[in-house]
């Protein structure tokens, strides 16, 4: 049983969870592990030690430019974009009330998927790539509104908001097809790799700018802890115990778009990250927001590094998008976790 | 001494009339219970005094105040309300459950006073759930699952508890626990209990007021005594039956006839 204890100091209380404290520590030191393993491995193929020496006394120029520019900057884009993906989902499953929930089933990725083909097809050619990433955003935002004003009947109840977000995104998706049909092949190829979810070629500005505007989101995610276990109750059963179910429910659902937008914006539309790493992290820590919403930041952060780590060095000399190795990776740890907490 | 009132009270949704001008005072410290027929709109009711439902003309007054002038919040420390079948949180504890009865009295800053503790082991207390207390709710049987749901509501200190249907889906030993416990809790704690109940037998047993919503309107109220007679049944629920003193407890006693008729 899990261990429990009170905190109390003048006006502030919280019940902590020890366990949950534990377990995280233990997540966060994988997610070290990981990241030193991936900074190693790749081409050029260096110890552990090398990588720290490397990192903390930069003596060998090309090995220096292998590790800090090259790898670094990919491997914490990777991070970021699974953390992301992973709270969003989180915290979809909860306002939606249904385990399917994620960014990829209620139109988020669809319309950051079909802003950034528009862009790539019809804009990149004068403007270049530095817009995507704002676009795929645009994106994200304006299909999350158009699901939530369509759902909206004296209020939006969590039923209509997946129904009418799964109809949404197969609308968009199949925009997203039609667009790419009649696109140049090269625009076909990026978008490709776009669509499947890629972290190659990431420098330093790009991870950066995901950090910041993450950064950003934080506040309104410690803000808002306590108010997602119990949009998990019906909307009578939390509006009976005082909730203000309809404010929380939009302001949640705002965040959840800003946190897989961004993500999205600059890692591409990596399915299943958002949906998987939730469950992992609900099966390995209590109930409750905070624990549950920093493992599964851990978890997805893991699951794209190690499935970018996969594509760039199984296939050599072939760079593979992360995206495609996200579900292989995932579904078994998943499926182990199933089924050893069915005996 | 009246808990909730309604005045002139008309629930609608889209364009059908539930409840038509409804006048009603709901005695405090006693346990009424709402009878009708399926659809007779005594949920709806029931729905609208715990402020989840908007009226569309007329108001609810609950403890002298319209219901619409309070916050969300100052109505949940006042009253709770215990819907239909209740979903609880992916996993959580019997304990996490009762604390989230707790929610009025919280803050970002405080998410677990003193008194919150206080308040949580008293309701665990009340419905006999220590035991239980960090089990998950999934694992629970139909009865100690109401029992963990009731404790959400105690915890959250009301004067006033309404529970739609709380005996649904239990067998008749767990519906008769429930309802002893409501019955406890209202001569103990000296607490209101607001109910929709389908049983007309244990309505009568449990109840100190009854009302039967029937044709929009209260159709009738008072004592159940006065209130469950052969023509009342005849009416609301279109039944023919007879009403006999219970030969134990001296309540009425509804015997239902079916097509076929006593010899």
């Amino acid at each position: 049983m899990d261990k429990v204890v009170t905190w109390r100091r003048g006006g502030y209380s919280r019940r902590v969870n020890l366990s949950t404290w534990l377990r995280l520590a233990a997540a966060l030191v994988l997610t070290v592990l990981v990241m030193l393993g991936s900074l190693s491995l790749g081409k050029v193929i260096l110890s552990p030690l090398e990588v720290i020496r490397i990192l903390f006394s930069s003596q060998d120029a090309s090995l220096t430019l292998i590790v800090e520019q090259l790898r670094f900057p990919r491997i914490v884009l990777a991070a970021l974009v699974g953390a992301a993906l992973s709270v969003s989902g989180l915290i979809l499953q909860s306002i939606i009330r249904n385990p399917l929930a994620s960014p990829d089933l209620l139109g988020i990725t669809s319309g950051a998927s079909a802003a950034a083909v528009l862009y790539l097809s019809f804009l990149s050619a004068t403007l270049g790539q530095q817009f995507l990433p704002l676009a795929a955003m645009l994106g994200a935002a304006l299909a999350t509104l158009a699901i939530y004003l369509l759902a909206w009947k004296q209020g939006t109840s969590p039923l209509r908001l997946v129904l009418i977000g799964v109809g949404v995104s197969a609308m968009l998706t199949a925009a997203t097809t039609f667009i790419l049909v009649f696109s140049p092949l090269t625009t076909t190829l990026s978008a490709y790799v776009w669509l499947t979810g890629s972290v190659y070629g990431a420098s330093w500005p790009e991870p950066l700018a995901l950090a910041s505007w993450l950064l950003g989101i934080c506040p309104l995610l410690v803000l808002l802890a306590r108010q997602v276990m119990v949009q998990q109750l019906d909307d009578n059963l939390a509006q009976g115990i005082g909730v203000r179910v309809q404010w929380l429910r939009a302001g949640l659902l705002l965040v959840s778009v800003a946190l897989a937008g961004a993500a999205i914006a600059w890692g591409g539309a990596i399915a299943f990250v958002g949906l998987i790493a939730p469950h992992i992290a609900k099966r390995l820590v209590a109930p409750g927001f905070a624990g549950q919403a920093v493992m599964a930041a851990l978890i997805g952060a893991n699951l794209v590094m190690l499935a970018d780590l996969v594509g760039r060095t199984l296939f050599l000399p072939l760079d593979l998008p992360a995206g495609i190795f996200v579900a292989v990776l995932g579904t078994p740890f998943f499926l182990y976790l199933l089924i050893k907490q069915r005996h | 001494m009246t808990s909730i009132a309604s005045r002139g009270l008309t629930l609608s949704y889209q364009r059908q009339v539930i409840i038509d001008a409804l006048d009603m005072q709901l005695p405090k410290g006693k346990i009424s219970v709402l009878i009708g027929s399926n659809g007779c709109g005594k949920s709806t009711l029931l729905k609208s005094f715990a402020r989840l439902l908007k009226p569309q003309q007329g108001s609810v007054i609950l403890n002298g105040v319209d219901i619409q002038k309070k916050s969300t919040a100052a109505v949940a420390r006042e009253l709770a309300i215990l819907p239909q079948t209740p979903t609880a949180p992916e996993g959580i504890t019997v304990r996490q459950l009762v604390a989230l009865g707790r929610y009025p009295y919280q803050s970002w800053m405080q998410q677990w006073s003193a008194e919150d503790e206080t308040m949580v082991n008293r309701a665990l207390t009340q419905t006999s759930l220590q035991a239980l207390a960090d089990r998950p709710v999934d694992a629970l049987s139909g009865g100690q699952r109401q029992r963990a749901w009731i404790a959400m509501t105690l915890a959250q200190d009301t004067g006033i508890v309404l529970l739609d249907e709380p005996t649904t889906f239990l067998d008749l030993a767990h519906q008769i626990e429930v309802l002893d416990l409501l019955r406890d809790l209202n001569r103990l704690e000296n607490k209101t209990i607001i109910m929709v109940l389908h049983d007309l037998n244990l309505a009568c047993r449990y109840a100190d007021h009854m009302v039967a919503v029937h044709e929009r309107t209260a159709f009738a109220q008072g004592r159940p005594e006065d209130v469950l007679t052969q023509a009342l049944v005849k009416t609301v629920f279109d039944l023919n039956c007879r009403i006999i003193p219970d030969p134990f407890f001296g309540t009425p006693m509804c015997i239902p006839f079916g097509r076929e008729l006593p010899q």
